[in-house]
């Protein structure tokens, strides 16, 4: 599975795509609205026959690309995880990492089995010619050297993976529009995958002095910040592109609302913290493959 | 505690027309508001009187995002206001900072709605000791994951993507709220069982059960009837 692949699919996909859901969507939504009548283990297969049904043989090749898209960036995640906490003496506060590892397993299993289900190919981590979790391209000396050995390292490059985590599958919901079955689980990993990055953040913050809040809060507002150096607030500036892009973590106008303009509870205006931490912004599937490729990780072609 | 049906209204039609707009519902703010009556008529959704339905289509799911958005603000301007017995400065700032999102959250619906939008909600927090930790955190914690649930389970009968997405940019931040307030209560305990399931999703609701726990907070009671 090449992942430079899955994006020139998309984009050759993209334009059909809402065209082609879209009469199925009431369709869709009939067959799926299973609920909990189907016992939780067997959601995956459920998904996957009740796809076939909407769609005939299998789930279109851009839900499957999506999923795959997650896949790789849970495969990412739960590896890390896993790492960290093989890596002897590395982890202390183990009761919060290791739910975190557990769920992102969960997730490689859940995405794994609906891809299968579905009559797509999930990816695996042999489809990967390395993981750098250092971010140096393979080299295993990149600008997180000792990630595996300095707790404090760790702990910034989990923060940074969750939240650009949560960009990530916020910036695909739109190409699940109106999927009750796809759109609602990738929405419901989202929200556990920001849960994970505020209590990584609170751990920072509370027990070793980072300067980090649970939510991510901008200085800086006015021009958009692609490089996402104004709306990193993490401390480590080698991943400002986490912050960034075409829609930036500082975003101070939503849908066309300018949030700075709005009353708050104690003034007539919002400042730029709360209306910037008041919303998370999606990044694009091509934004989030140009930080992890090479830097952290590369598909085999 | 009243809601703030007297704050100040900013442009509202102005940041209305630009939200659709910029939405790509390329059409005047009555013809929009006629289709959605004519698909009340549909489903033949008979209004319940006394009670606030949200309506139909990506305006009801917006004003259904409203009516609990309102409920939350409300809250937490409350806690903020009245804080808890010894509340410790770090909490008092993390609820501050909460109430500021929540608010936000709030007029920004109320902006983009316009006339659109649902009236202005009266809680009814009678059943919450704010002088308690215990009660109000327990309270913050139900506010937040509650939300969470509401926007995931409702987030697939929206039909515009830039609605999607700014639904999703704020249930993100609930979700990083509720994990918060989860760890407050208990250090570690932000990814709790109760909802968080067996795969590592969280749990969504229907918007009649994520009603059901709201309306226990509200005097003016709020309906999605069109909502299944």
């Amino acid at each position: 599975m090449n992942l430079f692949s899955i994006v020139e699919e998309i984009e050759k996909i993209d334009p059909e795509f809402n065209d082609r859901i879209s009469p199925r969507r009431d369709a869709i939504k009939n067959i799926t609205s299973f609920g909990s009548k189907v016992a939780i283990a067997a959601v995956p297969f459920a998904l996957g026959n009740l796809f076939k049904k909407a769609y005939g043989q299998s789930a279109s090749a851009s839900v499957i690309s999506v999923l795959n898209f997650a896949l790789t960036l849970e495969i990412l995640e739960a590896t890390f995880y896993n790492d960290g906490m093989a890596a002897s003496g590395l982890v202390t506060d183990t009761s919060y990492i290791s739910q975190i590892q557990s769920d992102e397993n969960k997730h490689v299993t859940f995405l794994t089995s609906a891809i299968n289900a579905a009559g797509g190919t999930p990816v695996t981590a042999s489809d990967f010619v390395y993981l750098d979790y250092t971010g140096g391209a393979g080299s295993q000396a990149g600008p997180f050297t000792g990630v595996f050995t300095n707790y404090q390292t760790f702990l910034a490059v989990a923060e940074t993976f969750e939240d650009t985590g949560v960009r990530a599958y916020k910036g695909q919901a739109p190409n699940l529009l109106g999927n009750q079955t796809y759109l609602t689980a990738a929405l419901d990993i989202h929200a556990v995958e920001a849960r994970h990055a505020s209590a990584i953040r609170y751990l920072r913050m509370t027990k070793y002095g980072a300067t980090v809040l649970p939510w991510i809060t901008s200085a800086a507002s006015g021009s958009v910040d692609t490089s996402g150096a104004a709306s990193n607030d993490t401390g480590v500036a080698a991943v400002n592109a986490n912050y960034g892009g075409a829609t930036p973590e500082n975003t101070t106008v939503q849908g066309g609302v300018n949030i700075l303009n709005l009353p708050s509870a104690t003034s007539s205006t919002t400042t730029v913290a709360a209306a910037t931490a008041a919303f998370d912004e999606p990044l694009t599937m091509s934004e989030v493959l140009a930080i992890l490729v090479p830097a952290f990780t590369k598909p085999k072609s | 505690m009243k809601t703030e049906t007297d704050l100040t209204n900013v442009n509202v039609n102005m940041a209305r027309r630009s939200f659709l707009r910029y939405a790509g519902a390329g059409v005047a703010g009555i013809g929009l508001l006629s289709a959605v009556s004519s698909c009340h008529k549909d489903h033949n959704v008979v209004p319940t009187a006394g009670v606030t339905d949200v309506g139909s289509g990506d305006i009801g799911v917006l004003n259904f995002a409203y009516a609990l958005e309102q409920l939350e603000a409300a809250f937490y301007l409350q806690v903020v206001a009245t804080p808890y017995t010894s509340i410790p400065s770090i909490e008092l700032a993390y609820l501050t900072d909460i109430r500021d999102h929540e608010v936000c959250h709030r007029e920004f619906f109320k902006a983009a709605l316009g006339t659109s939008a649902i009236q202005g909600l009266t809680p009814d927090f009678s059943k919450i000791d704010f002088t308690s930790r215990t009660a109000v955190l327990a309270a913050a914690k139900a506010f937040e994951d509650l939300g969470v649930t509401a926007y995931d389970g409702i987030a697939y009968n929206i039909q515009n993507a830039a609605y999607l997405s700014i639904a999703g940019s704020i249930v993100s931040v609930e979700a990083r709220h509720a994990a918060l307030i989860g760890n407050l209560i208990t250090q570690g305990n932000f990814v709790s069982s109760d909802q968080v399931d067996t795969n590592g999703l969280n749990i969504s609701n229907k918007p009649s059960a994520v009603l059901a726990g709201a309306n226990v907070y509200l005097k003016t009671k709020v309906s999605a009837n069109s909502f299944s």
